[in-house]
């Protein structure tokens, strides 16, 4: 799974008179087990991609295929289902549930997916070990710091072993220790599992351990580059 | 796919205490709209129930028999013969729990003072012991000892009227069945009370065979009064007397005797429901406003749960287990509180205050709370599925919800 296509993607937004270009008829082919960095200044319209190809935003126009089915064309269920089983999703802001404790939010995917109560223990407590959260599981999300609680998210989204994540700025708020032990990570699971990582970013850091950086401004896809990754 | 129940109550549960103080407020109210459902139909169930016991007890019994005018025209000329063979078969028969025949006619009761329009009871002492008259309620002197007795028991009020006092006589006057004059004096024996003081000044008792002397009508009788086992169903034991009697004959169960009683009884089956619906549409208002302000202040995170692959079924089941919660506490709360304020007053609650208006309805002066198991499911059956429904509405707006949107709203 998850070889990416997308053609001619549209998205548009109304701000008053104006119009925004989110997407601006962006062209991409993404392989399997690829590790791309998005890149681009704010505005340029790296969330609006990754939220189209994550189904979590309609397009106003264009075709994205995730393994030759048409994402665009999925109803509410099938794409929640494509999100539960298929997709981890990292997000800008830590977006916890703040009523459930560190393992909880981690096994929340697990739960809703039917994996039983040992299985789920077990892998929480071995993701939230190699993000370095042992001896936190128990607490909420108010009890932790800003790193902390990106970690218990990134844990989250990858700890049902998805074939395809997709990362909104990962790394903020991560200490350059615990970014590097992270995108560490993330390589493993990508060399490993065959994880295909979309990942948008700011920081020049994690551009470094890409192999493929697209640049974005305005919507556009201005460069689209191979390079040796760390 | 939907999370497991367990999964789900669980942040249901935590979800609840989230914003405490609305839950708790929400809560109570709930509590109380689900006490004031059971506690009020308790007494008002008592009190209807109270009214159709009067009301059975001041005909007497379930099932009456009369001479097919009687009920028209309560004279002697519309009189039944004693019961034959057929008719006491019946009526010793596993059916019926006691009976008594009876001379009942308008007569005028007269002491040296004053003079009063009456209904004059011919009674067996034993029959009318055993058909509800309670000895008791002699106030003063003592109850006929017989039929043959030549005494009179007059009510407590009746004496007040008449100006009289045990041992006097009085002069009772009826028509026989030649339209003639019939009177006789008797001597006060006895005194009674009851619960209306319409009974004390309608109804004077005297020993049955005096009275059918009285008016010369030999053996005849005016009515028989048929007590069964269970109020709410005598159709079963008047069809079985009918059976026996000349289709001429006159049989009524209580519900035709008394229409308004059973009217009243049919009503307040109706009426409980609709209390109870009136009560929890005011409640229902405070459920939408909670349920919708819960909502509203977790947008972000019904967008995370849809981004992370939770389905919209998924989330409106998720509000509505909050909401199934909120209703079982305070359900559970309200019926605690209901049963806690029901069962001390079983003995009654004295409501002599106000006892001339309720006796124009025909119930006594102590109230007797009735809490039935239906009435009980139906407050809660009604607060559940009600609530539930009132729910649905914000549960749909959250399963709405766009994953994109509502990340991003702040």
């Amino acid at each position: 799974m998850s070889s990416i296509s997308c053609r001619d993607l549209c998205k548009y937004y109304q701000q008053g008179d104006a119009v925004i270009k989110g997407l601006d008829h962006v062209d991409l082919e993404i392989e399997q087990g690829a590790f791309i960095c998005l890149s681009g200044p704010s505005g340029s319209g790296k969330t609006t991609l990754l939220n189209a190809i994550g189904g979590l935003d309609s397009l106003d126009s264009g075709e994205i295929s995730i393994d030759g089915q048409r994402v665009d064309q999925l109803g509410k269920a099938a794409l929640a289902d494509l999100r539960l089983y298929h997709i981890g999703f990292v997000f800008q802001a830590y977006n916890l549930i703040p009523v459930l404790s560190a393992r909880e939010n981690v096994e929340f995917v697990m739960q809703v997916q039917g994996v039983g109560a040992a299985e789920r223990k077990s892998r929480s407590s071995e993701i939230l070990r190699e993000v370095g959260l042992e001896g936190m599981e128990n607490r909420r999300p108010a009890q932790l710091s800003g790193g902390q609680q990106q970690r218990v998210a990134v844990a989250r989204a990858i700890v049902s072993q998805p074939k395809l994540v997709l990362a909104d700025e990962p790394t903020a708020n991560l200490d350059s220790a615990s970014m590097k032990k992270l995108m560490a990570h993330f390589r493993e699971l990508n060399r490993v599992h065959k994880v295909t990582f979309l990942i948008a970013t700011h920081d020049q850091r994690v551009m470094e351990w890409a192999e493929r950086r697209i640049s974005m401004v305005d919507g556009r896809v201005v460069s689209d580059e191979l390079q040796q990754a760390c | 796919m939907a999370m497991p129940l367990k999964a789900m109550s669980v942040l249901a549960w935590r979800n609840l205490w989230r914003n405490y103080r609305r839950t708790l407020i929400m809560l109570l109210a709930i509590t109380l709209g689900a006490w004031a459902m059971i506690f009020m139909t308790a007494l008002l169930r008592g009190m209807v129930d109270d009214m159709v016991k009067q009301g059975i007890a001041a005909l007497p019994g379930h099932v009456q028999v009369h001479a097919a005018a009687y009920r028209d025209d309560p004279s002697v000329t519309h009189s039944l013969p004693a019961p034959g063979q057929a008719l006491l078969r019946v009526l010793n028969g596993p059916q019926v729990t006691a009976w008594s025949s009876r001379v009942k006619v308008p007569a005028m009761i007269s002491s040296e003072y004053d003079n009063r329009g009456v209904f004059l009871l011919g009674v067996d002492p034993a029959e009318e012991l055993s058909l509800g008259f309670k000895a008791a309620d002699i106030v003063e002197g003592r109850f006929l000892e017989g039929s043959d007795d030549t005494g009179v028991v007059v009510g407590r009020k009746m004496l007040q009227r008449l100006e009289t006092r045990l041992g006097n006589r009085v002069v009772l006057m009826s028509q026989d069945p030649d339209n003639a004059i019939a009177d006789g004096g008797f001597r006060i024996v006895g005194v009674f009370k009851a619960e209306l003081e319409s009974r004390e000044e309608g109804y004077v008792y005297a020993g049955r065979d005096a009275v059918q002397k009285m008016l010369g009508i030999g053996s005849e009788i005016s009515e028989i009064a048929v007590l069964g086992h269970d109020y709410k169903t005598p159709e079963k034991l008047a069809a079985s007397i009918r059976a026996v009697l000349p289709p001429d004959v006159d049989v009524k169960t209580w519900r035709e005797l008394d229409p308004y009683l059973a009217t009243m009884m049919r009503v307040m089956n109706g009426f409980v429901l609709v209390w109870m619906v009136v009560i929890f549409l005011a409640l229902s208002f405070g459920l939408v406003n909670t349920l919708m302000m819960a909502v509203f202040e977790r947008v972000r995170e019904i967008g995370l749960m849809r981004a992370l692959g939770m389905r919209p079924s998924a989330i409106l089941y998720q509000i509505l287990v909050e909401s199934l919660m909120l209703l079982a506490l305070g359900l559970l709360a309200g019926n605690l509180l209901a049963l806690g304020t029901v069962m001390p007053l079983r003995d009654g609650i004295d409501i002599s205050a106000v006892s001339q208006g309720l006796e124009m309805m025909g119930a006594s002066s102590v109230l007797y709370p009735v809490l039935l198991w239906p009435d009980l499911l139906l407050a809660n059956a009604v607060v559940i599925t009600l609530g539930m429904i009132t729910s649905l509405l914000p549960a749909w707006r959250a399963a709405r919800y766009r994953p994109v949107e509502a990340l991003t709203r702040t």
